[in-house]
C-alpha cells in the first residue's frame, strides 16, 4: 500500500513560496500594530549602574519602554529547558552528572553576561522611531573582568559568570565502558591530541521574529513566532507569566530556516506577549542580522583532549577523552549536545575501551545551543581525525584502519555498551557500514584516484582525498502527535505537533496519509505549526519529524481507515472485510457500484439519532495518535571529499564530494536528497569558512556577513549521492532521520583530504575552519620542521 | 518627519506616495505597498533576499532609499506569476527541481535569475554559479537552484 511513500512527490509548499505569497512572521500585519526594538548590552561582563530612559520616553511615537526593574517579580527569568534537560534515572546513575541551575533575566537587571544580552525594550509606532528611541537610552555600566577562554574560566580566581554558583563549571559527567586506562598500558602505541571545533552560528536566512496580540474578551494571547517549537513556547510563556496554557495560542507560520537555534525559548518570545497585553494592541519584533549574530544563540565550541591506544596492525583498543564545551553565559539545553557527543564519538567503530569526561563551562559569550548535528559534527571530527592520524603514524592507508575497526553487518544489532540519552541501551538497529564504505570508494574509484594522485603530485598539483563516516541517533522521542480527521465536506485534514522550517512537512506527511486512506496527497490538508488543535506536540529538531510525526500520522491514518470502513460497512450492510477503498470512496469488492463517499460517511458518522458509527466507537471521524519511539534509530553515512590545495595561498578547492547514506525507508527521495545536499553545504561552511570570533573583551568580531562567511554557489559542489536502505526496526515504516546528517561529516572529510593533499608534508588539522591564512601557517610550520629534520 | 513625494511604477502600476526621506526601499515595498514577497535577510546588502528590479536591473532594495526610486520602474517577485495564476517558467523550474526549502531566500534568487536569463538565455554552469553567487541560501546547498536555472534557460531558449 505504498503508492506515494517512496516517490519524489513535488512540494505543496512551493506555490506560495515562489509567488511571494507565503507568510513569514515579518509579513504579518494587524490593525493598530506597533513595533518593538531591544537595547542590548555593549559589554560582555558588567554591572548595570543605571539606565536613563527619560530622553527616549519623551520622543514622539514611543509607547512604552521597559527595563529589567520594571518587570522584576512579574516575569520570571529564563531557565534551562526542562523538557530537554531531564535525564532518566538509569542514565543519571550511569554517568553521575552534576548539573547546576543557571538562568538569564529576560531583561538584564543587575549585570550583563554577554554582548547582545537584552537590557531594555522600546515599543513605538514603527521600527524607525523605536530605533531612534533605543539610541537615546543611556546605560551606565561598571565593567567586570571578562572571561572568553573556557580554560581561564576554569581557573580558581576566575570571575563567576552565574554568581550563585561556586565556579564556572555548570555541568559535568563521566561515561565509561571497558577499561580505557588499561588499554593505554596494553597498546603498542599511544596518540595524544587536542581536537577542537569552533563556535558557529546557524544563520537561517530569516532572522527570529515575534508578533503577539492579546484578546481581552477571552484573556488569551495569540503569538506568532519564527520557531521550531510552538508547544515549548506555550509552556514557557505560561510559566514565565503565571498563565495557564489554555490562555496561549502559538503559531509558527512559514519559518525561514531554523537548524536548531530557533528551538528553545528566547527572552523576546516572553516579552512581546507581555507587551501586547500591557498596551492592548498587537506588538511586532523582527530581529535584524546584527542582533542575530550577537544574540541568537550560537553552537558547537568544543575542545577535546584525547588519548588513543592502538596496535601496530591499526586496531584501536581504547579512547580516553576529556572535553570541554564553552556554553557561553547560560546552558539552556543541559547535556543535549554534550551527551550526544559522548555517545556518538565511536560512530561506526568497535572500540571496546572508552572513557569520556565532560565539563560544560560558562564564559561571557552568547549561550550555546544545539545546531544541526548537535554534538555529532564535533566528535566525528575527533574520531575521523584519530583514524587519519593513526593511519599516518603507521604509514597505512586510512581506509585500512577504518576497515580494521569497523562494526560488521553481521554484528547488527550492535551494542556499544553505554546508554542513549533517553536511557535505552546504545544498540544500533540496522546498517552495513563496510558495504557503505566500499560503495563510496567505488563511486570515486579510490584505487584509480590513488594512482592518478601520484602523477598529479609530481606535476605539483596537490590533490587529496578524505573520508568520514558517522552513525547518528535520529528520531529522538519522547513522542509526536497526529490528529487525523475527515470533516463534514469529506476532506481529510491532518494536524501534526511537529512544524517545519523548510523540510516539506505538508508534502511528506500527506504522502503517508494518502497511502493509508487511498487518496492522492493533494486531497489531504496538512496543518502544522499551531498549538490549538492538539493537546501535546514536541517539534522539529534532532532529525525526528519523519520518524516520529511520520509514524504518528501513519498509525492515526490507519486507525481512521478502520473507522471509515466500519461506518461504511454499517451503511452498506456488509462486513468491513468485504469493502475496499479508493479515491475517497468505499465500495463492495464484489459489487463496486455499491459505494459510499467519504463525504457521505462523514455525514453518517455525525453524532445524533441517525449516527451510523458502530456501538463502542465515538461518533465522528477523528483519530489522535501519539507515537512514542522505543529509542532513537541509527542513520549512517560515508562522506568522501576530494580537494586541491594551493600551497602558496592556502586555498582549499573542493573538487568533488560523494556520499553514501542510509536513512532507512525514504518517504520522498527528492526531499531527502535536498536535506543531504543542504546539510553538506552547512558542513562545508563549518569546514572552510565559518567561525564566530570574540576578542579578549568579549566583543563579537564577526557581526556581519562580511566577517562571518557563509558558503555561496561558488564554493558548494553538487554532491554525488548514493543510498542504502536498511529499515529501522523501531517504527512501522522503518524510517530513520535525515535532517542533520549532511552537516556532520564534511569538516572531518575535508580536513583529512587537505592533510592527504599535502602529504608527505606532515600537517595536522585539528582545528577549524581551514581558512587560507591558518592553512598557510600550518604549511610554513611543517616546512620549517621538515627543514630542521633534514639538516639534522 | 519630512515627507517627500515620490512617483514610481511598481509591477506595472503607477504609485504616488509621500514618504520619509530615510525610509528604505525594501520597507516601502513591504510596509507601504504590502508586497511582502520581497524578504529582508541582512539589511547590509550581502544576502540578496531583498533583490528586486529597478529599471530592469536587479538591485538590493535594502541598500536603496524609497526616495531614490522616484521616477523608476520597479518589479518585485509578485510580478512573475502569469495572469491565469500559473507559475511562470522560472518559478515552475524552481518547484520542479526542489530548488527551495524554507523559501525565504527564493524571491531574491528568482529576481536575480530572471534578469540574468533575459540577457543570457544559454548560460554555462559557471555563468549560472556566478550569477547567483550574490544570493545566499542556507537550506539547499545551491545545486538544485543551479538545476532549476538550467531548466528555465532551456525553456527560454526554446
Amino acid at each position: 500500500m505504498t503508492k506515494y511513500v517512496g516517490q519524489s512527490v513535488k512540494r505543496r509548499e512551493d506555490y506560495r513560496l515562489v509567488t511571494g505569497t507565503g507568510q513569514f512572521v515579518g509579513d504579518i500585519r494587524m490593525a493598530n500594530m506597533v513595533e518593538a526594538v531591544f537595547v542590548r548590552s555593549t559589554h560582555a561582563h558588567a554591572t548595570i549602574k543605571g539606565i536613563d530612559i527619560s530622553e527616549a520616553q519623551a520622543l514622539e511615537g514611543v509607547h512604552v519602554i521597559l527595563t529589567g526593574m520594571d518587570i522584576d517579580g512579574i516575569i520570571k527569568p529564563l531557565v534551562q529547558f526542562e523538557s530537554h534537560c531531564a535525564l532518566p534515572p538509569n542514565l543519571e546513575e550511569a554517568i553521575n552528572p552534576t548539573i547546576h541551575y543557571c538562568y538569564e533575566d529576560v531583561l538584564a537587571k543587575n549585570k550583563v553576561m554577554y554582548v547582545g544580552q537584552p537590557i531594555a525594550v522600546v515599543v513605538a509606532d514603527n521600527r524607525y522611531v523605536a530605533e531612534d528611541a533605543a539610541d537615546l537610552i543611556k546605560v551606565e555600566y561598571e565593567t567586570l573582568t571578562v572571561v572568553v577562554d573556557p580554560f581561564k574560566s576554569l581557573e580558581k580566581d576566575a570571575p563567576l559568570i552565574q554568581e550563585h554558583l561556586q565556579n564556572n563549571v555548570q555541568s559535568d559527567f563521566h561515561v565509561t565502558t571497558g577499561n580505557a586506562v588499561q588499554s593505554l598500558k596494553d597498546a603498542d602505541q599511544i596518540l595524544k591530541a587536542r581536537i577542537q571545533t569552533p563556535r558557529v552560528s546557524s544563520n537561517p536566512l530569516e532572522t527570529r521574529g515575534v508578533v503577539s496580540t492579546y484578546e481581552n474578551r477571552t484573556d488569551q494571547f495569540h503569538i506568532y513566532s519564527s520557531t521550531q517549537l510552538p508547544f515549548e513556547i506555550r509552556t514557557y510563556i505560561a510559566r514565565s507569566l503565571d498563565l495557564v496554557e489554555q490562555q496561549i495560542r502559538v503559531t509558527a507560520p512559514d519559518v525561514g530556516g531554523g537548524f536548531g537555534p530557533k528551538g528553545g525559548v528566547h527572552p523576546e518570545e516572553i516579552l512581546i506577549p507581555y507587551l501586547s497585553k500591557l498596551l492592548k494592541r498587537p506588538v511586532k519584533w523582527i530581529e535584524d542580522r546584527l542582533e542575530h549574530m550577537t544574540s541568537a544563540r550560537h553552537s558547537r565550541d568544543q575542545i577535546h583532549d584525547v588519548e588513543v591506544a592502538f596496535n601496530q596492525d591499526g586496531t584501536i583498543l581504547g579512547i580516553k577523552d576529556h572535553f570541554i564545551i564553552d556554553s557561553g553565559a547560560v546552558n539552556y539545553f543541559g547535556l543535549t549536545c554534550a551527551y550526544n557527543s559522548a555517545y556518538h564519538l565511536r560512530g561506526a567503530y568497535k572500540i571496546p575501551n572508552y572513557d569520556v569526561t565532560c565539563q560544560i563551562v560558562l564564559t561571557n559569550k552568547t549561550p550555546n545551543v544545539p545546531f544541526r548535528g548537535a554534538g555529532r559534527p564535533e566528535v566525528v571530527f575527533v574520531m575521523d581525525r584519530i583514524i587519519d592520524m593513526v593511519a599516518r603514524r603507521l604509514k597505512k592507508d586510512p581506509v585500512e584502519v577504518m576497515r580494521k575497526n569497523m562494526i560488521q553487518a553481521e554484528d547488527m544489532p550492535y551494542d556499544q555498551g553505554i546508554l542513549v540519552k533517553d536511557g535505552a541501551k546504545l544498540i544500533y538497529d540496522s546498517g552495513d557500514y563496510p558495504a557503505a564504505l566500499d560503495q563510496g570508494l567505488k563511486m570515486i574509484d579510490y584505487e584509480g584516484f590513488r594512482e592518478q594522485q601520484k602523477e598529479l603530485k609530481k606535476q605539483g598539483k596537490l590533490v587529496g582525498v578524505g573520508i568520514s563516516t558517522y552513525v547518528e541517533g535520529t528520531g529522538a522521542g519522547p513522542f509526536e502527535s497526529a490528529y487525523v480527521t475527515i470533516d463534514g465536506s469529506g476532506q481529510v485534514v491532518a494536524y501534526l505537533g511537529s512544524s517545519p522550517q523548510g523540510q516539506g512537512h505538508e508534502t511528506v506527511f500527506s504522502q503517508i496519509c494518502a497511502d493509508e486512506l487511498m487518496l492522492s496527497p493533494n486531497d489531504i490538508t496538512i496543518r502544522v505549526g499551531d498549538t490549538t488543535n492538539l493537546a501535546f506536540g514536541a517539534g522539529t529538531y534532532a532529525s525526528r519529524s519523519a520518524v516520529n510525526a511520520g509514524s504518528a500520522i501513519q498509525i492515526a491514518s490507519a486507525k481512521l481507515r478502520g473507522k471509515v470502513l466500519a461506518v461504511a460497512a454499517a451503511m452498506l450492510e456488509v462486513e468491513s472485510s468485504d469493502l475496499q477503498m479508493e479515491n475517497g470512496k468505499v465500495f463492495v469488492k464484489t459489487n463496486p457500484e455499491k459505494c459510499v463517499t467519504y463525504k457521505e460517511i462523514a455525514k453518517a458518522a455525525r453524532p445524533g439519532n441517525r449516527c451510523r458509527v458502530p456501538g463502542g466507537m465515538e461518533p465522528g471521524l477523528q483519530v489522535t495518535h501519539y507515537f512514542v519511539p522505543p529509542t532513537v534509530t541509527f542513520s549512517s553515512s560515508v562522506h568522501i571529499a576530494m580537494v586541491e590545495v594551493d600551497k602558496e595561498t592556502g586555498l582549499v578547492e573542493l573538487k568533488g564530494y560523494s556520499v553514501v547514506h542510509d536513512a532507512g525507508k525514504v518517504i520522498n527521495p527528492m526531499i531527502v536528497d535536498g536535506q543531504v545536499q543542504g546539510g553538506i553545504a552547512q558542513g562545508i561552511g563549518a569546514a572552510l569558512f565559518e567561525e564566530v570570533v570574540y576578542d579578549e573583551k568579549g566583543q563579537l568580531l564577526t557581526g556581519s556577513y562580511m566577517d562571518y562567511l557563509l558558503p555561496t554557489s561558488m564554493e558548494i559542489p553538487t554532491v554525488e549521492k548514493s543510498h542504502q536502505e536498511f529499515l529501522s526496526t523501531r517504527n512501522p515504516l522503518g524510517i530513520k532521520g535525515v535532517g542533520e546528517g549532511g552537516a556532520i561529516s564534511p569538516p572531518a572529510a575535508i580536513a583529512n583530504a587537505v592533510v592527504d593533499a599535502l602529504d608527505p608534508l606532515e600537517i595536522t588539522i585539528n582545528q577549524l575552519p581551514i581558512s587560507p591564512s591558518k592553512l598557510r601557517n600550518w604549511i610554513k610550520e611543517a616546512e620549517r620542521k621538515k627543514f630542521k629534520i633534514e639538516i639534522g | 518627519m519630512d515627507g517627500v513625494k515620490i512617483n514610481l511604477k511598481v509591477n506595472g502600476q503607477d504609485i504616488s506616495r509621500e514618504v520619509d526621506s530615510r525610509l528604505l526601499l525594501s520597507d516601502f515595498i513591504r510596509e507601504s505597498l504590502y508586497l511582502t514577497g520581497t524578504h529582508i535577510g541582512c539589511e547590509h546588502g550581502v544576502c540578496g533576499a531583498c533583490t528586486i528590479h529597478v529599471n530592469g536591473d536587479p538591485v538590493r532594495s535594502c541598500l536603496m532609499l524609497a526616495v531614490q526610486a522616484d521616477g523608476c520602474e520597479v518589479k518585485t517577485v509578485e510580478s512573475l506569476i502569469q495572469e491565469n495564476g500559473k507559475l511562470n517558467y522560472l518559478q515552475q523550474a524552481f518547484s520542479d527541481n526542489h530548488a527551495l526549502q524554507c523559501g525565504f531566500c527564493t524571491p531574491g534568487f528568482l529576481m536575480t535569475v530572471s534578469g540574468f536569463l533575459e540577457e543570457n538565455s544559454k548560460p554555462s554552469e559557471d555563468e549560472i554559479k556566478k550569477c547567483i553567487s550574490g544570493n545566499l541560501c542556507r537550506c539547499t546547498g545551491y545545486s538544485n537552484i543551479i538545476k532549476a536555472v538550467k531548466q528555465a534557460a532551456q525553456t527560454v531558449s526554446n
